[in-house]
């Protein structure tokens, strides 16, 4: 694990959140505005969604074969009196448990431990649900060594067969394979001042611009916001943030998020399994933008 | 659909005819092996499959030399020539990706950074879809994304084994999220062939790393590797500044990978071919 205080992104310190202003003062926040909000660190994290979403909560540890990874939280609840299974990214608060957290980085463990859960799901017929919020899968020696692709790739093709609903919400960083890793999803869905991206917008801008503080403009180049991804058909649903932002009210963005649950799991709830197998894979199929 | 051959003789070294002043182009007639930085005849590396003949230093290749070297007399039927990419979120950085996609077209001869083709291997047909580093670092789009995908479903209506061979720097930045989400949309149709139990062989060739690695590449029946090649989720300059410590030597090379358990075996460029065969020729769906 990291001994550094700061989560550090493609070599990028990802920390600057610590003193959120704005960009504009009026107007809609841009995209680099919402970069900050959904690394705020007041912003709700998984368990405290957990807490407000669902009860009778019960945590979940270890892969099996290695370790338990603290970045990733799974577990069994109940869901407006339905059993479901609830796995997210877990950030942080102090700088001890963000480290102890590693900053919402997980480890090839996480995204196995991630996996024997969902089976678990599907063995006892209970609906999946996810809250993606990492700045990415951990970049380190002992990541490498221990499979984090293999790891990732896995989970991809795995949530793709799951016969049960698979509902994923992205509630701050969607950053990149290591979000996607518990993001296929029959729905997919964002919260409104979350962001998804396939490289941060500090490393993308250090390698196009060859300088980081180029990352505003990154931000804005990549489309990495709720609303441009649903009009790229990447995400189903934007689900609004109360006030300026879900940091704010942690019990009424939880309201919203599990009202988005509750009718997306209606939704996808009343599908006989073979059809939401085709369904999730006709979904993913239409992705991406060509000529021909 | 056309069958292709290889039609550029340009490499070869020209003598001028007699009578004219004797004189011997050399430009392009050597390269230096950047494994034991001697310098060899390039025909020589070419007549041994671009691997030094020396000291075994295995060079990159491109999607179409590959596919020639692995199919039974270089021959196969190309897919899907026609996609291209579109520019779907008007990407500037520099450069307009889409005057990017221009000159990378020009400069490559190829739409994008996968060749997709049908061939025989061992008298059997093979499916195989081959990476190329030279078109934007191989790096992964919803071309590619969508080629591969297109492949997979193709071999499953078939029912004909499939090949696929990475060089890759992951996915595309210029497609954005686009370029993300084909990770997820090759695998599922991985899982797909995977439930039909039809065989797929992933061959990770130097460098395969981030969003390709992390989907398709690591999710072959049998994951195998060209020697010395660079494999890996994240780059090695990304993890150095992560960890702000110097990687080992020998980190995120293929036979490292083959010590750690990710990859079933560290196969030759020469041998290649037939392992593909003598796998495939073993791995008969159960009835």
């Amino acid at each position: 694990m990291q001994e550094n205080a700061h989560p550090k992104v493609n070599g990028e310190d990802v920390s600057e959140f610590d003193a959120f202003e704005p960009e504009v003062e009026s107007g809609p926040p841009t995209a680099m505005d919402r970069v900050r909000l959904a690394r705020h660190p007041d912003r709700p994290y998984t368990l405290d969604f957990i807490e407000r979403i669902f009860d009778d909560f019960f945590e979940m540890h270890g892969d099996r074969a290695f370790a338990d990874d603290p970045a990733m939280v799974c577990g069994c609840a109940r869901f407006r009196g339905r059993p479901v299974v609830v796995i997210g990214h877990q950030k942080g608060r102090s700088t001890r448990d963000r480290q102890h957290r590693n900053f919402g980085m997980p480890m090839p463990e996480g995204y196995r431990k991630a996996l024997r859960v969902m089976q678990f799901a599907e063995k006892f017929g209970m609906p999946v649900i996810t809250f993606i919020d990492t700045p990415g899968a951990y970049p380190g020696i002992d990541a490498e060594e221990r499979g984090q692709a293999e790891a990732i790739a896995f989970n991809l093709r795995e949530m793709a067969k799951l016969r049960v609903p698979v509902v994923c919400t992205v509630t701050g960083e969607g950053g990149s394979g290591g979000a996607l890793a518990i993001g296929v999803g029959d729905v997919v869905q964002m919260l409104e001042n979350a962001v998804y991206s396939v490289i941060t917008p500090e490393g993308c801008a250090a390698i196009l611009w060859k300088d980081s503080s180029q990352a505003p403009r990154a931000a804005e180049a990549l489309r990495i916001t709720a609303p441009e991804l649903l009009a790229l058909g990447i995400v189903d649903r934007v689900i609004p943030e109360p006030g300026d932002g879900a940091h704010n009210d942690f019990d009424e963005a939880s309201r919203l998020l599990g009202d988005s649950i509750d009718e997306a799991l209606a939704k996808v709830g009343a599908m006989r399994p073979e059809e939401r197998v085709i369904a999730r894979y006709e979904k993913f199929r239409r992705m991406g933008r060509y000529s021909e | 659909m056309a069958w292709f051959r290889r039609k550029k003789d340009s490499d070869v070294p020209t003598v001028q005819p007699e009578g004219e002043r004797k004189t011997v182009r050399t430009e392009g007639l050597f390269v230096k092996c950047p494994g034991c930085e001697r310098a060899a005849f390039k025909r020589d590396f070419e007549a041994n499959l671009n691997v030094c003949p020396e000291c075994g230093h295995h060079l990159r290749v491109d999607a179409r030399e590959r596919l020639r070297q692995l199919f039974d007399d270089g021959e196969f039927v190309e897919f899907d020539t026609g996609i291209s990419a579109t520019d779907p979120l008007e990407f500037v950085d520099t450069r307009k990706y889409s005057d990017r996609l221009v000159d990378m077209k020009r400069k490559t001869g190829e739409n994008d950074a996968v060749v997709v083709g049908v061939g025989n291997m061992g008298g059997s047909p093979v499916v195989i879809a081959s990476m190329s580093l030279d078109f934007v670092g191989g790096s992964m789009g919803s071309v590619v994304g969508e080629k591969i995908t297109r492949a997979i479903e193709r071999a499953i209506s078939d029912r004909i084994p499939v090949v696929i061979v990475s060089a890759s720097g992951g996915a595309r930045m210029q497609e954005g999220t686009l370029s993300l989400m084909q990770m997820a949309k090759i695998s599922a149709a991985l899982a797909r062939l995977d439930e039909e139990c039809i065989p797929y062989i992933s061959i990770l060739t130097d460098p395969t790393t981030g969003g390709v690695t992390a989907s398709f590449a690591m999710l072959g029946d049998l994951n195998i590797a060209e020697p010395g090649a660079l494999i890996g989720f994240a780059g090695p300059r990304v993890i150095e500044q992560t960890i702000r410590q110097k990687l080992p030597k020998g980190f995120q090379r293929s036979e490292f990978l083959l010590e750690h358990g990710m990859l079933d075996d560290v196969v030759e460029r020469g041998r290649l071919r037939e392992y593909v065969i003598r796998a495939f020729s073993l791995m008969q769906p159960a009835v």
